[in-house]
């Protein structure tokens, strides 16, 4: 599992444009929205953990299909289903290979956004751990997404109509987490309750993803 | 006594579809045609909405069915998932754009009563909101099933994603609940006494009620009967063509 783990990073890392695509779109997206929406100091921090967290999402959304489409063109996944390792393993690890690659450096890349955004000083704390805790439900509710989809030729459109549904609690947890504490509020509860969908999903999520993949090797 | 899973046999469920099909109809539009004709026509104005209270005749039937279609269609999800059933996995495939024109029907009947009594078309209450995800969620399931060409591929999967898509959908509801303050008023049919409408309002209303679960039940009766006789005529154009 270690050794699909590491081969997965490695492709990420090295067959260019995976490791820094999510990055390159979610600091583009936070320069186009000043730009559409005026450089307003005041307008810009009322908004900016939301659009953080809608950047984010889109540039989780963006490497979903790269988590089993390649694999599934090469034959690589036959061989991954009929590996002794459980496919629900597999799912675990791929969609953790993706959170590395993309959910990691985005939560340690938005607080420089957040200037950019002028977010509010006692935001940025929240913001990290935010993403940080945020993240993994993105990748892992993006890897079902990816398993529904995997057989099919134009699947990228089609996965986005179904997983972004499934983003929204994890984005309204996680904005009003970063929105509270931008305001100075407590934001353990919303906190608490993006860890428990993260936790919720990668326990179950594994599942039904493995068995929409095994539907789709059939 | 028959039991329930005879008509997972297709050519038993289409006989009894044959009639309960047209009954469930045409109880339906006798139901739905005399509640609202009593409703709009006999009951009083509100004190304070005017007229324009009556779209809940509409508004309210066709709000529990949208959630009612998502609920049938997760039971019909299980049972194929579980029993191998196609009807089961047809009907939930046929429920699918019923329940959505039913979510679309509760959120424009909604809008245009909200527009004199709130001011506003829309509003991001949590009401609404969770009904705008719900109708994306339709949208999505109706996308898996037309995307996927084998049929049971198709009804597999998107039985997953109705599963997995229930449980999100009910997230969602209670995020929407945490991220702002309602304006929409509470349930219309409390069983709480005092909050309770008056019976000249219940009474049509209950007529439209189950109108609209006849109506959904005919409609979903006839889209799954439609999708067994186009699975018929292409099972029996493949023998003509391996036989010529």
């Amino acid at each position: 599992m270690i050794a699909l783990l590491i081969r997965d990073l490695r492709l990420a890392f090295r067959a260019g444009g995976g490791f820094g695509l999510g990055l390159g779109f979610f600091l583009i997206l936070a320069v186009l929205v000043p730009l559409g929406v005026g450089p307003d100091p005041a307008t810009l921090g009322l908004i900016a953990p939301g659009i953080l967290w809608v950047g984010a999402l889109l540039a989780c959304l963006l490497s979903l299909d790269r988590i089993f489409a390649l694999d599934h063109e090469d034959g690589s996944l036959d061989l991954l289903a009929t590996s002794p390792i459980p496919l629900e393993g597999v799912v675990a690890i791929k969609a953790l290979a993706h959170w590395i690659t993309t959910g990691l450096p985005l939560a340690l890349a938005a607080p420089v956004l957040g200037i950019l955004l002028n977010l509010a000083a006692p935001g940025f704390g929240v913001l990290i751990v935010s993403l940080a805790l945020g993240t993994p439900a993105l990748s892992m509710i993006g890897a079902f997404g990816a398993a529904l989809t995997v057989g099919l030729k134009r699947g990228g459109l089609l996965m986005s109509l179904l997983v972004l549904p499934l983003y929204m609690p994890t984005l309204v947890f996680g904005a009003q987490a970063v929105t509270r504490a931008a305001q100075g509020l407590d934001a353990a509860t919303p906190l608490l309750l993006l860890s428990g969908i993260t936790a919720g999903s990668v326990a179950l999520l594994p599942f039904a993803a493995a068995f929409a993949l095994r539907i789709n090797l059939r | 006594m028959a039991s329930l899973w005879e008509y997972a046999n297709p050519v038993k469920f289409m006989r009894l579809s044959g009639w309960l099909m047209p009954l469930s109809a045409v109880l339906a539009a006798g139901l739905i045609v005399t509640g609202l004709i009593w409703g709009l026509f006999f009951t009083a104005e509100d004190y304070r909405m005017g007229s324009s209270v009556k779209i809940i005749f509409i508004h309210v039937p066709s709000a529990l069915m949208a959630i009612n279609a998502w609920a049938m269609m997760l039971i019909a999800s299980l049972i194929w998932l579980i029993r191998r059933h196609h009807v089961s996995a047809l009907a939930a495939k046929a429920a699918a754009p019923v329940g959505a024109a039913m979510t679309m029907i509760a959120l424009m009947t909604g809008a245009i009563w909200g527009q004199p009594m709130w001011g506003t078309w829309w509003a991001w209450d949590p009401r609404l909101t969770s009904f705008l995800i719900l109708f994306l969620f339709y949208l999505g399931y109706i996308a898996l099933w037309s995307a996927i060409d084998d049929a049971d591929t198709a009804a597999d999967l998107t039985s997953v994603l109705c599963l997995v898509g229930s449980v999100f959908a009910i997230l969602s509801r209670y995020a929407a609940i945490f991220w702002n303050q309602g304006l929409h008023q509470g349930a219309s049919l409390s069983v709480a006494p005092g909050e309770r409408m008056d019976l000249s309002y219940r009474m049509p209303l209950y007529l439209c009620m189950i109108g609209f679960g006849l109506l959904f039940l005919a409609l979903v009766l006839a889209g799954t009967r439609t999708e067994i006789r186009a699975r018929r005529a292409r099972a029996l154009l493949t023998r003509e063509r391996a036989r010529a």
